[in-house]
């Protein structure tokens, strides 16, 4: 299995927000918490550790260069 | 609290004597009498091989080293002629639960079914089976056991070494074919022919305390993650013959080492965790981890097993397990190489085969070593959310890390034989061999590991009987289970873990692991195959 990176959610707009209010009055800390959680959950309901892998890789790669275009947006 | 367990004596050999002109030569040498160069000295003893062992001490030091010894380790000494005495004085066990705060996460069993003949682990203070062991080398006369001799040279020649030895008596030097270096995680032969041993230091520290105690506790590995006793850090308690448990406590990385250390700071963190204090100190000693092996196990004619190669984590028993499996796997190939059966490059198989394992038991025990200590507090984060879903999910269990246990390595090697047959289990080519109950044709009860190393030293082939015997090439010997003539598979255990039917075989190689099988053997087949694990490609 390869990493689905097409739209899965009839309404992707109730899965966003489904997470956004999961987060909503929690301090950093604990946000930073319930996500670690979540993607443990989430990881295992995946099960393929070359798909975890995969999202793994495009998460960092998307983190990464985003962060480069706000350094360099700012310079 | 170092004393001597048992002390022998040094004495002179003629080889002291002799004049630089006329130095002795010896086919092997092995530097190091721990349980990896003592098991490898008496397997290589019991392949008619003289060997020469040399130690710098001369007494069996107590103190607190390894004590969980695998089923793996036992299956090898049983062949050693030891099993049967480390299993009578070690503490059976295959449970482990752990705990976070004061409730049980989970529970694991490592042997959760019956037939075979060890158990998943036994406990054992490192002293006892060394004195075993010893005792054994005594009964060996191809064994010259020397002790207070201390490797101070060595110099590498393209068919030998040459070594220069110190002794209270002065130095003196002999010639060898081989040199195995046992000599231990601070080998200085190491050193002495320049390898590298890189790798990574974990900056916790651990407090190890052996005590001894009466106490109602059952014969389980119990490992805490955040125990009441001992906020936000670990701790293990498992038990040792004599009454004595071992207590590893993790501590912050910043304690004081020699504060930590005193039994009068050590004592109230036991009281708390045992909730008494009536135990006495054994052996406390406080460590840091590290994670290391060499590039290449073999240099030259020096070649390196154990803890000389390779450290990991004491979690996992992966330290004198892995040496003792190095030590099985060497001695064969060694003394084929030396018959001149099998080419040199034989010995290579060795380095790919344990470097392997090595790297296996490296990564295991550092993912465990992480686990208990998280590197950065998104690693701590991951950590509390693995223990917070262990609470009530299966697979939040089965992340949470304390430990994963040592379990043989299944090589990738170029000794094994690919399948050429469909099979939907039993041990593949790499794997070693599975135990199982057998009968003998007199109605006498045993099990396949007896009956493997009952039958000499060589290759052997495991056959389930379907009428006539297979044509066996010259030197193998053969287990027939079933048919006319062979063992009873009593419980029906035998096929079922080979996956076998009539006719199946499968090539074990002199150390127990599978080389080859075949639904359909032939003589063919089995020369190739052969030949390939004997080192002819």
């Amino acid at each position: 299995m390869t990493l689905s990176t097409s739209s899965n959610f009839a309404k992707p707009d109730d899965a966003f927000r489904a997470i956004v209010e999961a987060h909503r009055g929690l301090t950093e800390a604990q946000s930073a918490d319930l996500d670690a959680a979540l993607v443990l959950v989430l990881a295992n309901h995946i099960g393929d550790i070359d798909v975890l892998r995969e999202a793994i890789a495009l998460a960092k790669r998307r983190m990464l260069e985003a962060n480069q275009q706000q350094q360099q947006q700012q310079q | 609290m170092v004393q001597a367990r048992t002390q022998f004596g040094y004495l002179r050999h003629p080889d002291q004597d002799r004049a630089a002109a006329d130095t002795a030569e010896y086919p092997v040498v092995i530097v190091g009498a721990g349980p990896v160069g003592l098991s490898l000295a008496i397997d290589l003893a019991q392949r008619g091989q003289p060997v020469v062992l040399l130690d710098d001490a001369d007494r069996i030091g107590e103190g607190s080293r390894a004590i969980c010894f695998s089923k793996r380790s036992l299956e090898f000494w049983d062949r050693l002629g030891v099993g049967e005495r480390m299993v009578e004085k070690g503490v059976v066990w295959s449970v482990g639960r752990i705990f976070h705060g004061d409730s049980q996460l989970y529970q694991f069993n490592l042997l959760p079914e019956d037939g075979h003949k060890r158990p998943a682990f036994i406990n054992l203070q490192q002293f006892y089976a060394e004195a075993y062991l010893v005792d054994r080398v005594r009964e060996l006369p191809a064994i010259d056991l020397r002790w207070r001799n201390k490797v101070v040279g060595l110099e590498s020649r393209n068919d030998g070494v040459a070594l220069t030895i110190e002794t209270p008596e002065g130095a003196y030097r002999i010639h060898a074919a081989f040199v195995i270096a046992c000599d231990g995680a601070r080998s200085s032969l190491r050193g002495m022919v320049g390898a590298e041993f890189s790798g990574q230091v974990f900056e916790d520290q651990f407090l190890i305390a052996d005590v001894k105690m009466t106490a109602a506790f059952p014969t389980e590995r119990w490992f805490w993650f955040d125990p009441p006793f001992h906020a936000g850090r670990s701790a293990l308690l498992h038990k040792q013959p004599d009454d004595v448990w071992r207590i590893d406590l993790q501590l912050h990385p910043d304690a004081d080492p020699v504060h930590e250390k005193k039994p009068e700071n050590v004592r109230p963190r036991i009281a708390r965790m045992l909730g008494h204090d009536k135990f006495e100190f054994e052996w406390i000693s406080l460590y840091k981890f590290q994670c290391r092996r060499m590039d290449k196990f073999i240099h030259g004619r020096v070649i390196f097993a154990g803890d000389a190669a390779h450290r990991v984590s004491p979690f996992g028993a992966r330290g004198a397990n892995s040496g003792l499996e190095d030590a099985e796997n060497l001695s064969w190939k060694l003394e084929r190489v030396l018959r001149g059966i099998s080419p040199e490059s034989l010995l290579e198989s060795y380095h790919v085969e344990r470097s392997a394992a090595a790297d296996e038991n490296i990564r295991e025990s550092t993912r465990s070593t992480d686990f208990m200590a998280p590197a950065s507090r998104q690693e701590a984060r991951l950590r509390h959310a693995a223990l917070a879903l262990a609470k009530e999910t299966e697979f939040g269990k089965r992340m949470v890390n304390g430990g994963r246990l040592s379990t043989p390595s299944i090589y990738e090697t170029p000794l094994s034989t690919p399948d050429g047959d469909i099979w939907r289990g039993g041990p593949r080519p790499g794997a070693s061999m599975p135990d199982a109950p057998i009968a003998a044709r007199d109605g006498r009860s045993l099990f396949l590991t007896d009956a493997f190393s009952g039958g000499g030293t060589g290759f052997t082939l495991l056959e389930f009987g379907n009428g006539a015997a297979v044509d066996v090439p010259d030197g193998i010997k053969t287990i027939r289970i079933g048919g006319d003539d062979g063992f009873a598979d009593a419980a029906g255990l035998v096929g079922k873990r080979y996956d076998a039917e009539p006719g199946s075989a499968y090539l074990l190689r002199p150390d127990g692991y599978v080389a080859a099988r075949f639904r359909h053997p032939s003589r063919p087949l089995l020369e190739a195959a052969l030949a390939r694990a004997s080192g002819f490609n």
